[in-house]
């Protein structure tokens, strides 16, 4: 009775124990056949498979190949992303004409574009910075744009009250204001690029994680495949997390 | 009086303005697009830039009519909607059941929800090897890479439903003694529609990525191998097409949803629209 209580107190000790209950159940499955182990892998197995995978494909370098491209991609998607917010911000109309049709390209299958990129570029780098690219500046345009435009009145006539200039304006006073919404198109941004590269990776049998994954599927090394799955869980873990607390750190209480 | 007048007068006047502004805006840049588009064919026509990369308009439009007029076209479409359509609805009502037991029990939200969230940012293709290994490169892996897309925004979507549920309203039901099932049907269920109606909207189209991307690493029929065929025997203006023709059947599935949950707002007196974390395709 007094252990259920304080297992309902702690539901990170519930989960971690469902997992662990889950990991043993499945261990036990496949060692008695109950599960194919072509199919699903003993989680021992994959766990063991990180080392021969780290040592064959790399997982830590290519890890920074996915990590170098997003943050390029990032880096574009924000030299685009922001001026071109400011610009729909000061320029109403076109904000409001514009509107609808960011709403729509962020929502749409950007990803289907590789082959047109795989075209243009062909199977290099650049095509992984491009379709990244394209859905991260989608969301910081629609985020910088909100921010300004949430800017208290206040204090904007508290602005103006000391008669400041309009760049004066804008790094003084809206910038910092629009920066917690800013950051939230930011992480938006971020996560849709690496889901698109890591993706893109995939599909085409290039780059970083995402080829790791395809090349261990065809070398019908399950455990090596969901050692690679793992892997890519993590970083998309890391990055979730990481932005959420930068996230949390730039909102004002 | 007189000024009330003209006050009145004046705003729709502004408002007219605005909204021919807008429109000039929207055709300016259109008509602006396809002049850079047609400069940049006809550069690549006289081999200056990108060879047969962009085709004219015209190409294209003509490669549309081609592809709508193609009977296997049609297979293609079947495929992919039937793919879309069982995975949406398996996972939607797996992601609808599993936010429901979420909401009604804190304790399994808290539980579940940092490996929920963990999974939701992860890019779902990843998986894709482990339902080739378990459902095979047919049409059923498809339509579990459809469920599995479906599933995160629906159940994110539902749980914060469930949670924001006014309280007040079932202390409401509570002294009218409702009993449980009626506490759903007045209570639960009006209040749901609408982050649930989010929730399957961002499911419905993250589930049409989905499935046309597991279409282009393994298939043999469905839009995103019609794609992949065109890409690999180079036909630039029927990629072109086919990638136009499913972002504008994107976008009717997307406008078809926004118009059933304007429809639920009016009739549930507009509760907002939710949404409770990143859920990737």
């Amino acid at each position: 009775m007094t252990g259920s209580f304080r297992l309902s107190k702690s539901p990170v000790l519930v989960g971690a124990l469902g997992v662990a209950v889950f990991l043993c159940v499945l261990e036990i499955a496949v060692e008695t056949g109950m599960v194919m182990e072509l199919v699903v892998p003993r989680p021992s197995d994959t766990f063991l498979a990180f080392p021969p995978v780290q040592e064959d494909m790399d997982l830590v370098g290519n890890f920074f190949v996915t990590l170098g491209m997003t943050a390029a991609s990032t880096a574009i998607a924000l030299s685009i992303g922001v001026p071109f917010g400011y610009f729909l911000y000061r320029n109403r109309r076109y904000g409001i004409a514009y509107e609808g049709w960011l709403a729509a390209a962020f929502a749409a299958p950007t990803v289907l574009l590789y082959p047109l990129f795989l075209v243009i570029f062909g199977r290099t780098y650049l095509t992984l910075i491009m379709m990244g690219f394209i859905p991260g500046a989608i969301p910081i345009v629609i985020q910088t744009r909100q921010g300004l435009l949430g800017v208290s009145q206040t204090l904007l006539n508290v602005g103006r009250s000391f008669n400041v200039s309009d760049r004066e304006m804008f790094w003084k006073i809206q910038l910092p204001s629009a920066v917690p919404t800013i950051f939230t198109g930011i992480r938006i941004g971020v996560m849709y690029t690496l889901v698109n590269i890591v993706a893109i990776e995939y599909l085409i049998d290039f780059g970083g994680l995402g080829r790791i994954v395809s090349e261990m599927y065809f070398r019908f090394d399950t455990p090596g495949t969901y050692a690679s799955i793992v892997a890519v869980i993590l970083v998309s873990v890391f990055f979730y997390w990481g932005f959420g607390r930068i996230e949390k750190w730039l909102r004002p209480v | 009086m007189a000024q009330a007048g003209v006050v009145r007068t004046a705003a729709p006047a502004i408002a007219t303005d605005r909204e021919a502004s807008v429109f000039r805006i929207r055709v300016l840049t259109v008509i602006c697009l396809l002049v850079a588009w047609e400069g940049l064919a006809a550069l690549g026509a006289l081999e200056i830039l990108y060879g047969d990369v962009i085709p004219s308009s015209w190409k294209i439009a003509v490669a549309v009519w081609g592809e709508v007029t193609a009977a296997d076209f049609y297979r293609d479409l079947g495929i992919t909607f039937a793919e879309h359509i069982v995975g949406f609805i398996v996972g939607s009502a797996i992601a609808l059941a599993l936010g429901i037991a979420m909401g009604v029990n804190p304790l399994l939200r808290k539980a579940i929800e940092p490996y929920l969230n963990a999974i939701g940012s992860t890019p779902k293709i990843i998986f894709l090897p482990i339902l080739f290994l378990v459902f095979g490169t047919g049409i059923d892996s498809k339509m579990a890479k459809g469920a599995l897309s479906a599933f995160f925004p629906v159940v994110f979507s539902t749980a914060l439903g469930m949670i924001l549920i006014n309280p007040v309203l079932l202390r409401v039901g509570q002294s009218f003694n409702l009993n449980r099932w009626q506490t759903v049907v007045k209570i639960y269920i009006p209040a749901m529609v609408n982050p649930v109606i989010t929730g399957l909207r961002l499911g419905m189209a993250i589930t049409v990525i989905g499935v046309l991307v597991a279409e282009l690493k393994f298939a043999d029929g469905g839009l995103g191998y019609r794609l992949g065929n065109y890409y690999e025997q180079f036909r630039i203006a029927e990629m072109y097409a086919i990638i136009l023709i499913i972002f504008a059947l994107a976008a009717l599935a997307n406008m078809g949803m926004t118009r059933l949950q304007t429809y639920a707002n009016r009739h549930q007196g507009g509760a907002g629209a939710h949404s409770l974390s990143v859920a990737t395709n």
